[in-house]
């Protein structure tokens, strides 16, 4: 496999042909924050937080989905892109009702920290407020779609590592929410394995154990990478 | 140097900000060389007063006496900073906001609720109603500064104090100044 060189902030970089920007930019110590982004999972470029310039191309590219190419001038933190991750944090907070101090997640949640990263101190957006439902059907547990910013990455996980594909995405826009099965309780869903991968991997409060109460969701995700590399590489290692 | 003019204010919010404010413990002693509290839920003084140089307003606009007092805040006020979450975000206080207007929270708490006479405490002059939806301050008035934090820790609301009473800019950076919740 070749190698590409590109450089990331004017620095130069090289990196295998199938790698994205966001692995070359983690590989040479560049951070850049994401939400959607899940060690294991497949790349969608669904949150728009790790959208970068590249010299040549009139329009931001989602690092994760998007390949390096031999001499790609990229830059990640920029003036119009640190405007615009801002603008994004704030439209999810605005989207639906994430109340911090009273969220299972508080302390220990991606959005949240994002939100630090982005130096948001308020939103200047309207907060919609709308109505969604919280779902307790399932003995072990809860799915709250307040807490939701449609990351997917409960989606991604239980298609593509548990290989159930009890999750999926109903609707468009901001009327879009996560189903189970079809749009059916997460209690009577025939496919759920019960197994808390997606519970694992959810970056907010929105999927959590039943009977987690405020800030106790903490979430160990690096065991979903290692499940992925033990399929895929049959490499059994921690 | 003249004291700074400082007034704390008490919206839609639990008051737990004004307890935070009080863990400054012993650096309230200073503190009390650099400032003048002109008006606070813990001095006794009805009207708020002209010529503030700095008020904390704690709690969101959630009935009509917030969101008669906050123009009048913003008014005879230079720096106006929203403390706490529910100032910043309407947090806990905005939770009824998706439930629709405040007759569903109000059933809730003073119909549903009860056993023995159920009624609205709707007297005009004894309580304020509540307004249609519970807003963030700067949602119905220019804010000119932010203290995230349910409530804000007593570190953070120093860190900001020096700042003001230093005549310097704040600078709101990092997890231990800008962590919600």
């Amino acid at each position: 496999m070749s190698a590409k060189t590109l450089t990331i902030n004017g620095k130069p970089v090289s990196a295998r042909e199938d790698e994205t920007i966001l692995d070359a930019a983690r590989d040479a110590g560049v951070v850049m924050p994401t939400l959607c982004h899940l060690d294991g999972l497949t790349d969608i470029g669904a949150c728009r937080m790790c959208l970068v310039e590249v010299t040549g191309i009139n329009k931001l590219l989602p690092a994760c989905t998007t390949r390096v190419a031999e001499g790609m001038e990229v830059r990640t933190d920029t003036e119009q892109l640190r405007k615009y991750r801002r603008m994004t944090v704030e439209l999810l907070f605005a989207e639906r009702n994430h109340v911090c101090a009273g969220c299972v997640a508080n302390n220990h949640c991606e959005l949240q920290d994002v939100g630090i990263a982005v130096g948001m101190d308020h939103v200047r957006y309207d907060y919609l407020f709308p109505k969604h439902d919280v779902d307790l059907t399932h003995t072990q547990f809860g799915m709250d779609q307040n807490r939701c910013i449609l990351c997917q990455r409960c989606v991604r996980v239980c298609d593509e590592i548990e290989g159930a594909h009890t999750w999926d995405v109903l609707g468009r826009g901001v009327k879009a929410r996560v189903i189970t099965d079809l749009n059916q309780p997460w209690g009577e869903s025939l496919s759920c394995t019960s197994c808390g991968k997606c519970v694992m991997a959810c970056p907010t409060g929105a999927i959590f154990k039943l009977g987690s109460t405020v800030e106790e969701s903490v979430k160990d995700r690096s065991k979903l990478a290692f499940l992925k590399n033990a399929r895929d590489k049959k490499q059994w290692v921690m | 140097m003249s004291k700074l003019r400082f007034a704390t204010v008490w919206m839609g919010g639990c008051s737990g900000c004004h307890m935070s404010f009080l863990d400054l413990d012993e650096w309230l002693i200073p503190l009390a060389d650099l400032i003048e509290v002109v008006y606070s839920p813990i001095v006794d003084i009805k009207q708020f007063p002209a010529n503030v140089d700095v008020t904390l307003v704690e709690g969101a606009i959630a009935n009509r006496d917030n969101l008669e007092l906050i123009h009048i805040i913003r008014r005879n006020t230079k720096v106006l900073a929203s403390f706490g979450d529910c100032a910043v975000t309407s947090n806990v206080t905005g939770m009824r906001n998706p439930l629709g207007g405040p007759e569903v929270v109000l059933d809730r708490a003073y119909r549903d609720a009860q056993l023995l006479r159920p009624q609205i405490p709707d007297d005009e002059g004894i309580v304020p109603p509540l307004i249609a939806r519970v807003a963030p301050v700067h949602a119905i008035v220019p804010v000119d500064l932010y203290i995230p934090g349910c409530p804000p820790s007593a570190k953070r609301i120093r860190a900001v104090l020096e700042q003001i009473v230093a005549g310097k800019p704040v600078e709101m950076i990092g997890r231990e100044m800008l962590k919600f919740g």
